[in-house]
């Protein structure tokens, strides 16, 4: 599903990520981890194509995606969130989704119908969906923190990805947030046989729902496997897990 | 937390009365009226056109007085030097106008924040140096005088205008070709394209990543607004009886800036009210104090500070706390 070959950037002669290589399979659920620093954004962003590999290519269902730019990216199947909450805080909940869904049936150039009047029925389902069917009138930069990080991966969800990247799901979110947000997640990928890669800080949550773990200490993939050879592994331990 | 609900004020047909009024301005009204009254006109569509960049998609342009410019000097040159018919003349100007915005727009928006600001400045620096020296076409220093009124005489011919003067004719002929164009740019604002924009505004980066092309859209709106201040300059031109380097001079850009943010920029009617604000303002002062800059400079001082989100923000926030709603109701 998502191929990750030697993929390197530099910043100014620093190594951010160094020969990263990866496989996800369809419908996996897979998870990145590693201390601060380790390059866990850098890889994100190289592979939703914010940031143009040093050296690597990136393939989604054997497409090659490398350079191509982030609103292409998504139109092949690629959904993400980001570590900082990233919605249109002053549109409506249900407006934010709408937009998306707008954008996502290339409907944007239309300049001449009434937004509004298009996409409500799949926008309400949407909503209903990620369980915001009684914020959808609120303006969304009014959300609880947890409600806006939920509204987030319905922007993502509106264009209908193949696989979903998100960047620390449940940060910032106490501990009855996170236990929502990742049976959320986990009915959500199983319903629309989602292949998912995520970053995630909070050990309890990766092991309790991801299939595959990478690890990444100073810009390299050390491990990379279930879940239980990485608990097991040596060198994990020594860096990371402690 | 906070909803978004209608309300009776944002139902009320406020444009069918305020069009209404204006129309019967030169009936009811003196001479100096009508003249106040095509100067706000022209000015609100200007200050319009530069909140679809701002309002909208969050774009500050210092430059757009170049498109109004450029549109009064095609009009113009095409009524004087070539007597073209208004009804060309006009299209022309926007057209005109939309293709170097086109131009220009290209390298603007590869540039973000204050930079493309800067750039739209110099571009507009550029329009200005050039109508100022090209004097075989522009007139240069000494402008484009005598630029005649459009052939209006079918007007007169309907019951009931023909007492009117040639300027209170013109005066309808701006109404109705600003409100047209009002009703056309209000429509592009609440459609898709619309909605995509204001994406752009809230979260560039997340916009792509719903797979909108960010740059491709602020250019497409550059160029729209560039058409409107196009029409919006043709008509000044008429309306001054000529058209003179001053229309592209920079001071023009701040008015309409000022015009925009005072009315209030999220808010569609806000740079309408800006503008009717601001020529009223100039005209009462001008008439009572020589000082007027320093008296209006005090006055928009504590507008601004006053009304943070604007004029028409002020009166919205005044009408929620009124019926004890948090919403904001008659925003675009």
């Amino acid at each position: 599903m998502l191929e990750v070959r030697g993929v390197s950037k530099s910043f100014a002669g620093f190594y951010a990520v160094t020969e990263v290589s990866l496989v996800v399979a369809q419908g996996q659920i897979a998870a990145v981890i590693g201390p601060n620093g380790a390059g866990k954004s850098t890889l994100f962003n190289l592979i939703t194509g914010h940031l143009q590999p040093t050296a690597g290519r990136v393939l989604i269902q054997g497409r090659d995606i490398t350079g191509v730019p982030p609103h292409r990216i998504c139109g092949m199947g690629m959904g993400r969130s980001f570590q900082r909450t990233n919605i249109f805080p002053k549109l409506t909940v249900l407006e934010n989704v709408q937009a998306a869904l707008l954008a996502h049936q290339g409907r944007g150039r239309n300049f001449w119908s009434r937004a509004d009047a298009l996409c409500r029925e799949e926008s309400a389902t949407l909503l209903a969906s990620i369980g915001l069917a009684d914020q959808a009138h609120m303006i969304a930069g009014t959300l609880s923190y947890g409600n806006q990080k939920q509204l987030e991966l319905g922007i993502a969800l509106a264009s209908d990805p193949k696989i979903l990247l998100l960047d620390e799901p449940t940060a910032g979110m106490s501990a009855n947030e996170t236990h929502e947000t990742i049976a959320l997640l986990e009915r959500i990928a199983g319903e629309r046989g989602l292949t998912l890669l995520f970053t995630e800080h909070d050990m309890a949550v990766v092991f309790s729902i991801a299939q595959q773990v990478a690890v990444m200490h100073q810009g390299r993939i050390i491990a990379d496997g279930s879940p239980a050879t990485v608990r097991a592994d040596a060198e994990v331990r020594r860096v990371y897990l402690g | 937390m906070r909803c978004r609900k209608t309300t009776w004020y944002s139902r009320f047909p406020w444009m069918l009365v305020v069009f209404v009024a204006a129309f019967s301005i030169p009936w009811l009204g003196s001479r100096y009226d009508t003249f106040l009254g095509t100067q706000i006109a022209i000015d609100a569509l200007f200050a319009v056109s530069l909140n679809l960049l701002v309002g909208t998609t969050g774009l500050v342009s210092f430059g757009h007085v170049a498109y109004f410019g450029i549109g009064a000097y095609i009009c113009g040159i095409l009524m004087k030097t070539y007597s073209m018919p208004f009804a060309l003349a006009l299209p022309a100007a926007a057209l005109g106008a939309a293709a170097f915005a086109l131009v220009f727009g290209f390298f603007c928006v590869r540039l973000t924040k204050i930079y493309f600001a800067m750039l739209t400045l110099a571009f507009s620096q550029i329009v200005w140096a050039i109508c100022f020296k090209w004097d075989a076409v522009t007139g240069g220093d000494q402008g484009l005088p005598d630029v005649p009124y459009p052939a209006l005489d079918w007007m007169s011919a309907i019951p009931g205008f023909d007492s009117l003067r040639i300027a209170d004719q013109f005066y309808l002929l701006t109404l109705v070709v600003v409100v047209l164009s009002l009703m056309a740019i209000q429509r592009i604002v609440t459609s898709p394209f619309g909605r995509m924009l204001t994406a752009i505004r809230e979260n560039p980066e997340r916009a792509a990543f719903i797979g909108v092309d960010v740059r491709t859209y602020e250019l497409a709106v550059f160029v729209l607004a560039g058409g409107f201040a196009g029409i919006a300059g043709a008509l000044f031109g008429i309306f001054n009886r000529g058209v003179f380097a001053d229309y592209v001079y920079w001071p023009k850009s701040a008015e309409v800036m000022i015009m925009t943010i005072l009315g209030g920029i999220e808010y569609f009617w806000g740079p309408v009210v800006g503008a009717a604000t601001l020529v009223l303002l100039n005209q009462q002062i001008t008439s009572y104090t020589q000082y007027w800059p320093f008296v209006l400079g005090v006055i928009l001082l504590v507008l601004l500070f006053a009304f943070p989100g604007g004029i028409v923000g002020g009166i919205a926030a005044g009408l929620a706390r009124l019926s004890g709603r948090n919403g904001r109701d008659v925003r675009a």
